[in-house]
C-alpha cells in the first residue's frame, strides 16, 4: 500500500493515467510548439521543410507529422557540433556527447528545463520498477559523457533513495560495495549484470549476503532468457529501460510492474513506426523502425529521428492502468550495428582497420558467441597470399597486430584467425556476421 | 474543459492565428503570454465568439462551440472580460453588473440572480459601496473589478481576462491578481492574458507563449518562468517584481 501510493505520486499522476484524447490534446501543442520553434530557430529544420514546401501551419493534426522530412544519426553528425541546437548557448546548462558508436561525435545540449523533464522521466522508469524511497540506490553506469549515470542519480535523488554513484568500477568491487551498503536496486547494462554473476561465482560471494531487489538495465538489446537468468541467479526483478542517447537522455521509454512492454512517455515524445525501407509509416502492431519526436526538449529537438531500432507499438490498454502506449523490447536494428559486452560497433570499422594494416585483406567474418558470461569475438581475416607461406612468426605478429588495433579502436576484445586468400570470398555470399548469442 | 485545435482566425484576408492548439483544465489558472500583435485578444475573442471567422475547432465542455454566437458562448459558460474593460460608463454601478446576468432574467429567478449580486458584493465589498455611483466615476483598479463582477454575474464556469492589470498601479495590480486567486479556490477556471508575464505567471498553473499567431512554447509556470527566452523576450531583463 505504502509503495503503491508513493509510486503513483512519483510516476506524476496527471500523466499516469490520461486518456487518448487529453495525450492527443498535449501531444499536438507540444508538436506544434516545438515545430513553429525549430522552423524559427533552427536552420536546418527550416531549410529541410522549405525545400518540400512544408510550413510549420500545415501540421494541423498529429496524423500530418508523417509530412515532415526524417533526421537520423548522420544529419546529426553533419551538423556538429551545435548546429541542430534550437537555443543560443548560453542557455544551454549541459552538453553530454555520444560518439562511441562511430567515432564521430554528436553533441547533445540541455537546458535547465531540459533537465528536469529528464529528470522526472528517471524518477518515473524508477518508480515504475518499483523504486521507493526506502531504497538504496547503486547507479552502475558511465557519469561521463554519455548522461545515462547522472539521468539516473537525478530521478533516483528527486524519488528520495539513497543513490550510490558507481561508475567505472570493477564487478568485484561492485559487489562488495553492494553487499557493505546493502544495495537493493542496481542499475547497470545487461552485459554488465552478466559480468557481475561471473564475479560473483569467481571470488565465491554468496548471494544470501546481498539485498538485491530490483535491477534497472539499459543501453543494450538483450533477451528474455538473459533475463531469466539474471533473475536467478541474482534474485532480483528486471526492469527494462530505454532510450538511444541522441534523444536527450535514455528515457524514452520503460516497463512497468507488470513487464509486458515498454510505456512510451507520450507526454515527451511521439513515437511512429515506419517501414526501414521505404519510410512509410505502419498500423500499430507492425514490427518497423522506431522513429521519435521530441515535443518538450527546448535546447535539443528532434524531429521524427530515426533510431535504428526495430520494434511494434501495442496501443491496448496495460493492466497496470497506465494509458502511455507501449513498445516491444528492442532486441534487432535496422542496421548492422553489433553490440558486444556493452560496447557498440560497425563491422565497417573492423573493414577500415584492416584495410589499413599491411599484409591483411579486408576480407573477414566476424563469430559472435557467448562464453559463460561474456561474449566472444572471432575475427577470421584473409591475408595477402605473400605473407601467408611466410614464416610463423610474421604470421604470429600480424594476428596480435590486429587484435591490438581492433581493441585500441573499438575497444573490443578479439580473437583473430587468419585464412588464406579468397577463401572467404570465395565461398559465396556468406554472412560478413554471424551472431550465434541471439538463439 | 475547454479544447482548442488548430484554431485559424482572420481579419478578413489577415489570418491573425495560424493553427494554435491549447486546452485548460476545470480549476487551472492558464496564462497566455506574448508580444503586443501576437494574437492574443484574437484568441479570446475567437473563444467568446466575438470573432466569427475562424476554422479549426474549439470545444467546451465537450461541446463544440467553434461557431456558436457570442451570447450562446456566454450561456455556455464562458464570460469574457475584455481588454480595456469596456464597462457602460454613462450606467451606474448597478446596471452594469445587472447588465451581466442580462441572458438570466429569461430563464432564472429574479431572486437567484439577486442572491449572485449578493455574493459578488460580498466578495468586493468596494463595489457594494459604490453601487449607486456612474461605472465612469470609478478609479481604475475599481473599474476593473466591477468588470470582473460583471462577468462573474452570467455565472461562468471559465472565465476569460484580458489584460487585466492594464494601466494600474503595482498596488491596484497585486490585489486584482489576489482576486484571481481567489476566484480560483471558489472553483471558476480562469484563463488569463497578461502583458505582465511574471506576476501573471506566478499565480498561473500553466501557460502558452504564443509569437506572431503560432504557440512557440507551453508547459507549466515554473518552466516558463524558468526559460531564459521567455525572461529576455518578457520578462524584461532586471525585471521589477511586481507580486511576491
Amino acid at each position: 500500500m505504502g509503495v503503491e501510493e508513493k509510486e503513483c505520486k512519483l510516476w506524476n499522476p496527471n500523466f499516469k493515467s490520461l486518456n487518448r484524447e487529453k495525450i492527443e490534446q498535449i501531444q499536438l501543442e507540444g508538436l506544434q510548439a516545438t515545430v513553429n520553434r525549430v522552423y524559427r530557430s533552427v536552420p536546418f529544420y527550416r531549410k529541410s521543410f522549405d525545400k518540400i514546401g512544408i510550413i510549420p501551419e500545415d501540421i494541423d493534426s498529429l496524423s500530418k507529422l508523417s509530412l515532415l522530412p526524417f533526421t537520423n544519426r548522420q544529419t546529426l553528425i553533419k551538423n556538429y557540433p551545435y548546429g541542430m541546437f534550437a537555443v543560443p548557448l548560453r542557455e544551454v546548462v549541459r552538453l553530454h556527447c555520444t560518439s562511441s558508436q562511430t567515432g564521430e561525435p554528436i553533441v547533445i545540449g540541455y537546458t535547465k528545463n531540459d533537465i528536469e523533464h529528464w529528470t522526472e522521466v528517471s524518477a518515473r522508469v524508477l518508480a515504475g520498477g518499483g523504486v521507493t524511497r526506502d531504497d538504496v540506490v547503486q547507479i552502475c553506469l558511465d557519469y561521463g559523457f554519455f548522461g545515462g549515470g547522472l539521468g539516473f542519480h537525478y530521478g533516483a535523488e528527486l524519488i528520495g533513495a539513497s543513490v550510490i554513484p558507481a561508475p567505472n568500477l570493477d564487478p568485484v568491487k561492485q559487489l562488495l560495495l553492494a553487499r557493505d551498503y546493502r544495495t537493493t536496486v542496481i542499475l547497470c547494462t545487461p552485459s554488465f549484470a552478466l559480468k557481475l554473476i561471473a564475479a560473483m561465482e569467481e571470488e565465491n560471494i554468496n548471494i544470501a549476503s546481498l539485498q538485491l531487489k530490483i535491477g534497472i538495465f539499459t543501453g543494450e538489446p538483450f533477451s528474455e532468457d538473459m533475463r531469466a537468468e539474471v533473475e536467478e541467479k541474482l534474485k532480483i526483478k528486471v526492469v527494462v529501460s530505454y532510450g538511444p542517447p541522441e534523444i536527450p537522455g535514455p528515457k524514452v521509454s520503460a516497463e512497468c510492474e507488470k513487464r509486458c512492454g515498454l510505456h512510451i512517455f507520450e507526454d515527451q515524445f511521439i513515437p511512429e513506426i515506419v517501414d526501414p525501407q521505404t519510410g512509410k509509416v505502419l498500423p500499430p502492431g507492425e514490427e518497423g523502425e522506431l522513429v521519435l519526436t521530441t515535443i518538450t526538449k527546448e535546447a535539443f529537438p528532434l524531429i521524427r529521428y530515426r533510431t535504428g531500432d526495430l520494434t511494434s507499438l501495442n496501443t491496448s490498454l496495460c493492466a497496470c492502468g497506465r494509458s502511455f502506449i507501449r513498445m516491444r523490447n528492442v532486441t534487432k536494428r535496422t542496421d548492422d550495428m553489433l553490440i558486444v559486452n556493452g560496447v557498440s560497433f560497425f563491422p565497417s570499422q573492423i573493414r577500415d582497420i584492416l584495410t589499413q594494416i599491411e599484409g591483411a585483406e579486408p576480407q573477414f567474418r566476424l563469430i559472435i558467441d557467448r562464453e559463460g558470461t561474456q561474449d566472444v569475438v572471432d575475427v577470421m581475416v584473409e591475408v595477402s597470399e605473400d605473407i601467408f607461406f611466410d614464416e610463423m612468426k610474421k604470421l604470429q605478429g600480424l594476428k596480435a597486430k590486429i587484435e591490438e588495433v581492433i581493441f585500441e579502436k573499438l575497444g573490443i576484445r578479439t580473437k583473430v584467425k587468419l585464412v588464406e586468400k579468397k577463401s572467404l570470398s570465395q565461398k559465396g555470399p556468406q554472412k560478413i556476421v554471424t551472431d550465434k548469442r541471439l538463439k | 474543459m475547454l479544447r482548442i485545435r488548430n484554431l485559424k482566425s482572420f481579419y478578413g484576408h489577415l489570418e491573425a492565428l495560424k493553427g494554435v492548439s491549447l486546452h485548460i483544465e476545470e480549476g487551472e489558472i492558464v496564462v497566455l503570454i506574448g508580444a503586443n500583435g501576437a494574437g492574443k485578444t484574437t484568441l479570446l475573442n475567437s473563444i467568446a465568439g466575438v470573432i466569427s471567422s475562424k476554422k479549426g475547432k474549439i470545444s467546451f465542455c465537450g461541446k463544440d462551440i467553434t461557431h456558436m454566437s457570442p451570447q450562446r458562448i456566454v450561456k455556455e459558460g464562458i464570460s469574457l472580460v475584455p481588454e480595456g474593460r469596456q464597462l457602460f460608463t454613462s450606467l451606474s454601478v448597478m446596471d452594469n453588473l445587472l447588465l451581466g446576468a442580462y441572458q438570466r432574467f429569461k430563464r432564472e429567478k429574479r431572486f437567484q440572480i439577486f442572491g449572485d449580486l449578493e455574493r459578488i458584493f460580498e466578495f468586493f465589498p468596494i463595489i457594494k459601496e459604490r453601487r449607486t455611483q456612474i461605472a465612469g466615476s470609478l478609479s481604475g483598479g475599481e473599474q476593473q473589478m466591477l468588470a470582473i463582477a460583471r462577468a462573474l454575474m452570467a455565472k461562468p464556469k471559465l472565465l476569460l481576462l484580458d489584460e487585466p492589470s492594464m494601466g494600474l498601479a503595482p498596488k491596484v495590480v497585486k490585489e486584482i491578481f489576489q482576486i484571481i486567486l481567489e476566484l480560483k479556490k471558489k472553483g471558476t477556471t480562469i484563463f488569463l492574458v497578461e502583458q505582465n508575464a511574471h506576476a501573471a505567471l506566478k499565480i498561473a498553473d500553466r501557460g502558452y507563449v504564443i509569437e506572431t499567431g503560432k504557440v512557440v512554447m507551453q508547459g507549466n509556470s515554473e518552466e516558463l518562468l524558468g526559460n531564459q527566452e521567455i525572461k529576455r523576450a518578457y520578462l524584461g531583463r532586471g525585471y521589477q517584481e511586481v507580486w511576491e
